[in-house]
């Protein structure tokens, strides 16, 4: 039983990853992380669930993340409501696009990873540590990534608490970390929503406003991208929204998400009405 | 030819205790307390940065009296075997009760088959949503296991601080009422402790996921008052 040897391992290992590695190498005698591991398929199947759009603002008190609902696998819908924003730790959060299951499986590591480091440590990593930590994942996903084409490309944004300042990273599938200072988007639709977002984005944006922003860039994707699911008014399924400010990681009710809908689909619906431009 | 000479098993134990104990009654005390709203874990503690009580899991805090090398690799020993079980089953799975069994045969082992006992005494502590599931699980350095209820008092003057602590404790005491019984149980009737030389945290009971937390600075100082 690996609990019962570790007396005898003085070395404080903080990272989970290197302890799962290790566990997993001393069961199967090679490590079967799902990150970092090689395949043997070489096309991406159509049947693999896909994730997709997925946007990172700051504003004046931190970063507010969003990400819509949709799974696709080939031309079929997989999933309706699947959540792509998810907290990290306390100040950070991660969202992802790319292949659904390796995804979810990188964030529940990830999430692992930095609980652990700060459990073992008795203090929680730093907003860039956090950073390459998640780098290093999606290098270790590389062989996959070019393989199989089996990406997973994840926004990582945290408010820097030594710092006092929102921050956002984008990744590339090598693993290069790149800081945005003002926003983000990718995934499928990302480019859509990057533009939606590149034309009203300024400095001092309130919550409110930046909340409306993310929701109108994810809005603008699913209208252009398939694979981007808008707003599902019949069955109430909305994007998910979150903030993160010195105060923690928050995510936005759905009911005041479910207003802010309206209001936008109100105004587009003005604007048709009219005959202007939205 | 010399012949070895002959100890019997009896007094090889007898000498192993002794020696823990004797190691361990060089430290201070500590004490874990169900009350209304979470777990209290207090500890007469001067080091604001080396830690005698911290989080294992979302529910689970571990606390321990002894050599500080000692009970910090076992610490770290329990952070991974709970991460690991979380991560391989279900967060839900991860229960003080198995931790205290890998860590009673832990220090069982390493009692009978080492020269030398580990010199610590453990106490691992999970809430329950309601008092009646709060667990108390208290270890001692040959790996006998107590599971407690109400109060647990771990170190070397134990059973003095066990008596003052029961005499005061009360099920369904509010955190404040709670600490200051802790607070003069583990002080005595000659002496006062100020709040620098304690390390307080609790395991809330309604929190939602990472029920540990510690109490420090300002918060401290108000509970005590």
């Amino acid at each position: 039983m690996s609990f019962a040897n570790s007396t005898d391992r003085i070395d404080a290992e903080s990272s989970f990853l290197a302890v799962l590695a290790r566990q997993q190498r001393e069961q199967f005698g090679e490590s079967r992380l799902p990150l970092g591991q090689t395949s043997q398929g070489s096309t991406v199947s159509p049947m693999l669930t896909h994730a997709t759009t997925i946007v990172a603002l700051r504003y004046d008190d931190g970063v507010v993340m969003g990400g819509d609902r949709r799974a696709t696998a080939g031309n079929v819908i997989a999933h309706r409501n699947m959540d792509k924003v998810f907290p990290a730790d306390r100040h950070s959060g991660v969202s992802i696009s790319g292949v659904a299951g390796l995804a979810s499986e990188m964030v529940k590591l990830f999430q692992l990873e930095l609980e652990h480091y700060e459990k073992v440590e008795g203090v929680a990593l730093s907003l860039e540590g956090k950073a390459t930590r998640l780098s290093n994942m999606i290098r270790g996903n590389l062989p996959m990534a070019m393989q199989s084409g089996m990406v997973v490309i994840p926004i990582f944004a945290g408010y820097d608490l030594r710092r006092d300042v929102g921050r956002i990273f984008n990744f590339d599938v090598t693993g290069g970390r790149y800081e945005e200072m003002e926003f983000h988007a990718t995934g499928s639709g990302g480019t859509y929503a990057r533009s939606l977002i590149k034309q009203r984005w300024h400095d001092g944006l309130h919550r409110d406003q930046a909340i409306e922003i993310a929701l109108a860039s994810l809005f603008e994707a699913a209208d252009e991208d398939s694979a981007t699911g808008g707003p599902d008014v019949v069955r109430g399924i909305y994007p998910t929204i979150a903030t993160i400010t010195v105060d923690g990681y928050t995510d936005v009710a759905e009911s005041e998400i479910a207003t802010l809908f309206e209001a936008l689909l109100a105004r587009r619906n003005a604007a048709n009405a009219t005959g202007g431009q939205s | 030819m010399s012949m070895p000479y002959y100890v019997s098993p009896e007094q090889v134990m007898k000498d192993r205790a002794d020696y823990a104990r004797k190691g361990i009654s060089r430290g201070r005390s500590l004490c874990g307390l169900v009350a209304a709203d979470g777990i209290l874990i207090v500890a007469e503690n001067h080091s604001r940065t080396l830690h005698k009580v911290s989080e294992i899991y979302d529910r689970i805090g571990f606390a321990a009296v002894g050599r500080y090398n000692e009970f910090d690799q076992l610490r770290i020993a329990g952070v991974r075997a709970a991460d690991m079980k979380g991560y391989n089953y279900s967060r839900e799975d991860v229960e003080a009760r198995s931790l205290a069994n890998s860590y009673a045969q832990m220090l069982g082992q390493v009692f009978t088959h080492e020269m030398k006992p580990l010199e610590v005494e453990i106490l691992v502590a999970e809430v329950g949503r309601v008092p009646d599931d709060d667990r108390l699980f208290h270890i001692l350095y040959d790996g006998t296991v107590f599971d407690e209820e109400g109060t647990s008092v771990l170190g070397g003057d134990a059973e003095t601080i066990s008596s003052r602590l029961k005499a005061s404790y009360e099920p369904g005491m509010d955190r404040s009422t709670a600490l200051k019984a802790a607070v003069a149980a583990l002080a005595g009737p000659d002496r006062t402790l100020a709040g620098k030389e304690l390390e307080v945290a609790i395991l809330e009971r309604t929190t939602a996921r990472r029920a540990f937390r510690r109490i420090e600075n300002g918060e401290l100082a108000s509970l005590m008052n």
